[in-house]
């Protein structure tokens, strides 16, 4: 459990602006070329929490790993606080659908991975710790990724990520695989996390509900090759909950603009 | 409280107390009595019973079973306070039967019945009779074979190692180097070995060369296969947290191919015995190789035999030396895989 009465030490940090202007995408395959993404345009405000939710395989997580730095469009242009995005940087760090935490590292050395990398080990050792006590972890910091449970892990790459204070936090359906219960749970862990960070939240989810119940704004999109269809703002303050009837309404919207407003 | 008189009595206890009672009582166990027994029997056996020929150090060989059979009968007696130890030697003593059982129907065929023909078969005592005239030669064998296997090894498996790194991360190494070693690999490196012989300046020289090609070649395909076939997920979460290119490859690649170049390895060290021994049978005068072909050339095969022993001694010490180190540093795959 995330200790929800801790504020994340020693400040928060501040959010991270993106403005994603006429981006397009597009995988080369064998004789020929896969369109991906096709002029998504987007604005998302230093310390936003911002959902993305689309049919499966759309193209979300492409956009993901273009703000992440690890793929460049093939056009338009995504800026990081008005600076171009030209590779992978430790402030816009994220966590994917797989917790992918290294079996030959124990937890707490999976969490010092970005400090390590930097070479901030010797200065910043004591934000291993905190991070750990931050998702819950602090009892398994010896243990090896096999000894954990799926929630468990995802927890520990989430502890990876908030190591490095990120000003932007990109989860790629962090909770995806996880079962239904821990899925809720860490719902809730993660609002409360950016809720007193202050970092910038950027989502790809599937799970309507998830999307509703996280984010302040959730960006509908399209099948393939993806292009924004349209923004819902939730506007509900938090703590939110599920059986808010304004939610359903929204639930009804949301899937209504994903072709799947039909009755049954 | 009754004392539990089977031995093999343990989820019975009905309270806690009959636990304490099996512990400290006596324990005579009477399976423990077997090994010595046997070891004893073979002592008195190669005594007493008269044999036609006189096999010199007979009586080395009686005085050598009387002993273990002492010390098995201490430790029998001690076994409750002896710890793991004790619980290792339990596990062991139907070994310890065995052995004693072999070395007597062994004796019996050769030095007292005579059903073997001599000079191929000989008796336990004439190998121990190797031992103790020829123990000094063999040890400087041992130590010739090993300071040579450990140049060869040491040497193709640093190159394997870093040829199959460079090979896994670098296109353009890869572009030159897999052909190459798609022809070379396949050649075994006994094949190598009139070339070696020609080419290095010494015997010595040669086999190195000979060895750390045949430990060399299993450790870079291994290692290589190991690099390429790391998840590029590992790659993109060091990416995203600011890793250099350096750290890549030192911090991700390698320890995520690490099984894959210990299997390299064991393959590399297998090969790499099979040339120690033809190296030094083909070139060089000394090693263990050598004093298996000097032993046959002359017929003492008693010689031959002890040295194959020993032989075995070393490389099966060799690779339990392997696995130990493969254990302590590969102890996260525990979970992961059976061994």
């Amino acid at each position: 459990m995330v200790a929800h009465a801790t504020r994340i030490e020693p400040s928060a940090v501040s959010g991270m602006a993106i403005s994603i202007s006429g981006v397009s995408h597009a995988f080369s395959l064998e004789g020929g070329t896969l369109p991906v993404l096709k002029d998504v345009n987007l604005e998302v405000e230093a310390g936003s929490f911002v959902a993305i939710l689309g049919p499966s395989g759309c193209g979300k997580s492409t956009l993901l790993r273009l703000i992440a730095g690890l793929d460049q469009p093939r056009a338009g242009e995504i800026l990081a606080d008005g600076e171009p995005i030209t590779g992978p940087d430790p402030s816009r760090v994220v966590v994917f659908q797989d917790p992918t935490l290294y079996p030959w590292r124990t937890v707490e050395r999976n969490v010092a991975l970005g400090l390590e990398a930097r070479g901030l080990l010797k200065t910043r050792r004591d934000r291993i710790g905190a991070a750990l006590r931050l998702v819950g972890l602090q009892e398994f910091a010896s243990a090896y990724p096999h000894q954990l449970s799926g929630g468990m892990a995802q927890r520990a790459a989430l502890a990876r990520a908030l190591v490095n204070d990120p000003r932007l936090l990109i989860l790629d359906e962090p909770l995806g695989k996880l079962d239904h219960l821990t899925r809720l749970t860490m719902q809730s862990e993660i609002v409360s996390l950016w809720r007193n960070a202050g970092f910038t939240s950027l989502m790809v989810t599937h799970d309507v509900e998830e999307a509703l119940l996280m984010a302040e704004r959730v960006v509908v999109m399209s099948p393939r090759p993806a292009t924004i269809v349209e923004i819902i703002d939730v506007d509900l303050p938090y703590p939110r909950h599920r059986a808010d009837p304004k939610l359903a309404e929204l639930r009804h919207r949301a899937l209504e603009l994903l072709g799947l407003g039909a009755e049954l | 409280m009754t004392v539990a008189i089977n031995d093999s009595a343990s989820g019975e206890a009905p309270f806690g107390a009959l636990a304490r009672t099996r512990a400290s009582r006596p324990s005579i166990r009477w399976a423990a009595i077997i090994p010595p027994a046997a070891w004893a029997a073979l002592a008195a056996i190669t005594a007493y019973w008269p044999q036609a020929q006189d096999w010199p150090r007979t009586n080395e060989l009686v005085g050598i079973a009387a002993a273990i059979a002492v010390v098995l009968v201490v430790s029998a007696v001690l076994n409750g306070h002896l710890g793991a130890f004790g619980v290792r030697l339990r596990h062991w003593e139907p070994w310890f039967t065995a052995l004693a059982v072999l070395a007597t129907v062994w004796e019996l065929v050769t030095a007292k019945l005579e059903l073997l023909p001599t000079p191929f078969f000989m008796p336990p005592q004439a190998i121990l009779e190797v031992y103790l005239e020829e123990g000094d030669k063999l040890l400087e064998c041992i130590a010739y074979s090993a300071l040579l296997l450990a140049k060869g090894v040491v040497i193709g498996a640093s190159v394997g190692f870093v040829l199959g790194v460079a090979l896994g991360w670098s296109p353009r190494v890869s572009y030159w180097g897999h052909p190459i070693l798609r022809v070379i690999g396949p050649l075994p490196a006994t094949a190598w070995l009139p070339f070696a012989f020609f080419v290095f300046p010494t015997s010595s020289s040669a086999s190195v060369f000979l060895i750390a090609l045949a430990a060399g070649i299993p450790v870079t395909i291994l290692t290589w296969s190991g690099i390429s076939s790391v998840s590029s997920a590992y790659y993109d979460i060091a990416r995203t947290l600011g890793a250099s290119k350096s750290f890549l490859v030192l911090k991700v690649a390698i320890p995520a191919a690490m099984p894959h170049v210990f299997v390299g390895l064991f393959m590399g060290l297998a090969a790499s015995f099979a040339v120690l021994v033809v190296a030094e049978m083909m070139g060089v005068k000394a090693g263990l190789g050598w004093y298996l072909q000097w032993a046959q050339g002359w017929g003492a095969y008693a010689n031959m035999y002890a040295a194959l022993f020993v032989l075995a001694l070393v490389c099966a010490s060799l690779v339990a030396l392997l696995f130990k180190v493969r254990d302590h540093l590969l102890a996260w795959q525990k979970g992961l895989l059976r061994w």
